[in-house]
């Protein structure tokens, strides 16, 4: 008897060529080819606009009202899918492939209960019988690591956390038994730690046997789960091949610049735009510029921000990282002079800032600006670009032109966006925007609240290297705030972690993010999903510890 | 619920005093605004004083009215000379019939617009809102003379005037209902628009549901919240629109009970109108804020 050594034959579940998708004249997805075997876990990558989502759900039909599909072959579950018709593709969904989409608080009915929405899986393609159904119900979302199922299956999405919601939502995914699990961005605007839980959740998804297409903006994210990646661009797959080669030896231009794009210890020092090429130094002096002491907020009986001291010096950026709910934005708000603090002060140059009538507080203000998370919200629409960049800077007609231009230069934008609204921008020039507003008066302190979360990867690293050139040229200290580790440890001298309220570890971020003293740190840390090796090789580099020091000598 | 309820009171409170201001600042003499066009002779008038209490200070005879109307009385007409209460009783139903068969032809017509055309191409989309956008522009007393003239004089299918049987009914409702159905098949259809691109009509259609499961077990629900905000405002309207419907079809009524009422100067029959409509306003807003709560579980948060 001979043991064949080659490895089993897996059945393809679906099997794409030459896929094309077009929105009237636009062609969105041109020509992709893929195949998903079953137990495998194919990553798809690539950022916003790149045609992997409608890529992805194609592949049931649901690529959008207004969509024109096309392909050379297309066979999922055995059966050619170009001759399917709309009952066809009804019995696929949800009981040969579910979906898990990004954020359960509007992917899941917002009206109805956790249970309801399972069921409704279930009744569609009769799985259970119906007086069945409730106990399956349980089942399922116990299985997806919902505690106490009794209690949970009543509730709705917005009664959930974040994390709870996104298990509910696999829970619906995965009820009819599906060979295969399309999850597209399934951790996006997750924390940190919730998302790696969810990962593992997937994980074993696979391991039970259930075959993983996964989207995803974020190589990081895919890199510990996926045995196969695609990276897309502009509708088009341009590298494929096994995780860890595309990951350690990537061969396109596009897949390394994403690659060396993501922010982490190992970029420190270094443009995230231009790999290898360093940013100018950044020198801290021992001039504080803010500082809060003891500082307590309650919102009710909560306290978001419960005793927490800061300090802050000229030319130096205080990342402050923790999880939603940790009260970084209250921070960044008593810091701002926003709010008062029940308890504690702050001082702003050496004087005091809360606790101070508007009146004296007025000439101080434009010292500390804002960049926050979604300029769209902060700009007004009928606006111009021209104007609300001009609005804090007080100047007469002629000098504010010439000012303007010269911001708009400053951040790298042309200046015929002057005349423009802030909704023709793209996100990556809206925040260029906000940074250009922030910087008119020269303020000596620049508060960032999450000024990167919303963008692509690759937008993400010019921002960051703008910001960092801008600091070396002004010396701004930053406060920089975000719940991405990645980000605060690119960029910060200092760090600050929050949890609760509470400032539980605080020291330089070399030290902070590669030696954790605080368990809450550790989980944090340990939580962020890595690229392994494959970064290193990519742009090679010196160790945290040597970097940090370079750091110093400058 | 309780605040609600206090809420009720306070705006009952709040129509009360406006009618008696209304009677207090109206142009003339109060005992001659009373006496109206009705007989007028000096014992007559010291009858009116007695009754109003017109000697004694305004804000002794305010409170004296509130009480009245707390004990549920509403005066006497000074034209019918019979209790308000009791007039207004005999008119009421012919009323609720009317307006309660338009609101179910509003939203009946609305319901079938929507749900027929919504996400449908774009030709019958475009009918719809020209039809919905006519219905709304066009005020009901000239959509109820065009159904007059083609359908009772013309067709002779309805009979002209009255309110014998429910052939009686159908004009009037049609005339008072449309442009109800006009506006809310407008926001029922881009509430389901709406919802039918919502992340969570994503899942539900990967979960295999058919369209037509779709709308009726996820959309629909979501469009029927500005819907309800809505009927709410059209409570008022109908009210007012009953008045028109009602003088134009010939149909008995509080319509013509107030129009009879306002040209001859009966005050109390006049206060007693507004009075109702309050008390029918408030309990139908109550009665919608409960059925949102239904529909919308999270506004109890």
């Amino acid at each position: 008897m001979t043991v064949s050594a080659a490895p089993p034959l897996l059945r393809t579940l679906v099997a794409v060529e030459d896929l094309r998708v077009r929105f009237g004249r636009a062609e969105v997805v041109r020509g992709v080819s893929l195949a998903v075997r079953a137990g495998e876990c194919v990553a798809v990558v690539g950022e916003s606009g790149s045609g992997k989502s409608v890529t992805a759900r194609s592949l049931l039909g649901l690529a959008g009202p207004g969509s024109t599909v096309t392909a050379g072959s297309f066979r999922i579950g055995g059966r050619d899918a170009l001759r399917f018709g709309q009952a066809d593709w009804r019995r696929l969904r949800g009981r040969f492939a579910g979906l898990v989409l990004q954020d359960a608080l509007v992917s899941l009915d917002p009206l109805r209960t956790v249970a309801a929405e399972i069921a409704e899986v279930l009744a569609v393609h009769d799985v259970v019988p119906r007086a069945r159904r409730r106990d399956r119900v349980l089942e399922l979302l116990a299985s997806a690591g919902v505690p106490d199922p009794e209690a949970r299956a009543g509730q709705r999405p917005h009664e959930l956390s974040g994390g709870l919601r996104q298990r509910v939502l696999i829970a619906s995914a995965i009820a009819a038994d599906p060979e295969l699990i399309i999850a597209d961005e399934p951790t996006t605007a997750l924390d940190v730690t919730v998302q790696a839980q969810i990962l593992r959740l997937l994980a074993e998804r696979k391991a039970a046997g259930t075959a993983l297409l996964l989207i995803s903006h974020d190589l990081a994210v895919v890199a510990s789960i996926a045995d196969r990646i695609l990276v897309m661009k502009d509708g088009r797959v341009v590298e494929e091949g096994p995780a860890d080669e595309v990951l350690s030896d990537p061969r396109h231009p596009y897949t390394r610049t994403l690659l060396a794009a993501v922010p982490s210890a190992a970029s420190r020092g270094t443009r995230l735009s231009a790999p290898g090429t360093p940013v100018p130094p950044r020198p801290v002096t021992d001039v504080q510029v803010l500082a809060g002491t003891g500082l307590t907020r309650a919102y009710g009986t909560r306290k978001a921000v419960d005793g927490v001291s800061f300090s802050l010096r000229e030319g130096e950026t205080l990342g402050v990282v923790g999880e939603s709910g940790s009260g970084k934005t209250t921070l960044a708000r008593l810091a701002l002079g926003l709010l008062e603090p029940d308890d504690g002060r702050v001082t702003l140059l050496g004087r005091p800032w809360s606790g101070m009538p508007e009146r004296a507080r007025r000439p101080l203000r434009s010292r500390v600006q804002l960049v926050s998370q979604d300029p769209l919200g902060s700009f007004d629409p009928r606006h111009t670009v021209g104007r609300l960049v001009a609005e804090p800077l007080g100047l007469p007609r002629r000098e504010r032109r010439d000012r303007v231009l010269d911001l708009l230069e400053r951040v790298g934008l042309p200046p015929e966006l002057a005349a423009r609204h802030p909704r023709e921008l793209s996100g990556g020039q809206r925040q260029r925007v906000a940074i250009a507003r922030a910087l008119g008066p020269r303020p000596d302190v620049l508060i960032c609240d999450e000024p990167v979360s919303a963008l692509d990867v690759s937008v993400q690293a010019q921002v960051l290297d703008l910001l960092a050139d801008l600091q070396a040229e002004y010396g701004t200290a930053m406060l920089f705030i975000s719940h991405d580790l990645g980000v605060v440890h690119h960029v910060s001298h200092r760090v600050l972690v929050m949890k609760d309220g509470r400032a539980v570890e605080e020291g330089e971020a070399g030290q902070v993010l590669t030696r954790p003293a605080h368990p809450y740190t550790r989980a944090l840390v340990a939580a962020v999903p890595k690229l392994g090796s494959a970064q290193r090789n990519a742009s090679p580099s010196k160790s945290p510890e040597e970097r940090h020091s370079s750091m110093n000598r400058k | 619920m309780i605040r609600r309820l206090l809420a009720g009171v306070a705006v009952m409170w709040a129509a009360a005093t406006a009618a008696y201001l209304a009677l207090l600042l109206a142009p003339g003499d109060t005992v001659d605004i009373l006496v109206g066009d009705g007989p007028d002779t000096p014992e007559i008038r010291a009858g009116i004083i007695a009754e109003w209490g017109l000697d004694r200070p305004e804000v002794v005879q305010y409170l004296a009215y509130l009480g009245r109307l707390l004990r549920g009385d509403l005066g006497r007409s000074y034209q019918s000379q019979r209790g308000v209460g009791e007039i207004l009783a005999g008119q009421v139903w012919p009323t609720a019939q009317l307006t309660l068969a338009a609101a179910a032809t509003g939203v009946a017509l609305a319901g079938v617009i929507a749900l027929v055309t919504a996400g449908r191409g774009r030709w019958s989309r475009t009918a719809a809102s020209a039809a919905e956008l006519v219905s709304v522009s066009v005020p009901p007393f000239l959509v109820g003379i065009v159904l007059l003239s083609v359908f009772s004089f013309t067709l002779g299918w309805f009979p002209v005037s009255g309110a014998a049987g429910p052939e009686a009914l159908v004009l009037p409702a049609l005339a008072l209902g449309l442009p109800i159905a006009g506006v809310l098949g407008q926001v029922l259809r881009d509430g389901l628009e709406r919802a039918l691109e919502q992340p969570f009509a994503v899942t539900a259609r990967a979960r295999g549901l058919t369209e037509r499961a779709l709308v009726a077990r996820h959309a629909l629900r979501h469009a029927l919240l500005p819907v309800v905000t809505l009927a709410g405002w059209f409570t008022g309207t109908l009210l007012g629109g009953a008045v028109i419907t009602e003088v134009l079809f010939g149909r008995p009524g509080l319509g013509q009970v107030a129009m009879q009422a306002v040209t001859g100067g009966d005050l109390p029959v006049v206060m007693a109108v507004v009075l109702l409509s309050a008390v029918v306003y408030v309990t139908i807003s109550t009665l919608l804020d409960l059925a949102y709560r239904v529909i919308d579980p999270r506004v109890r948060a």
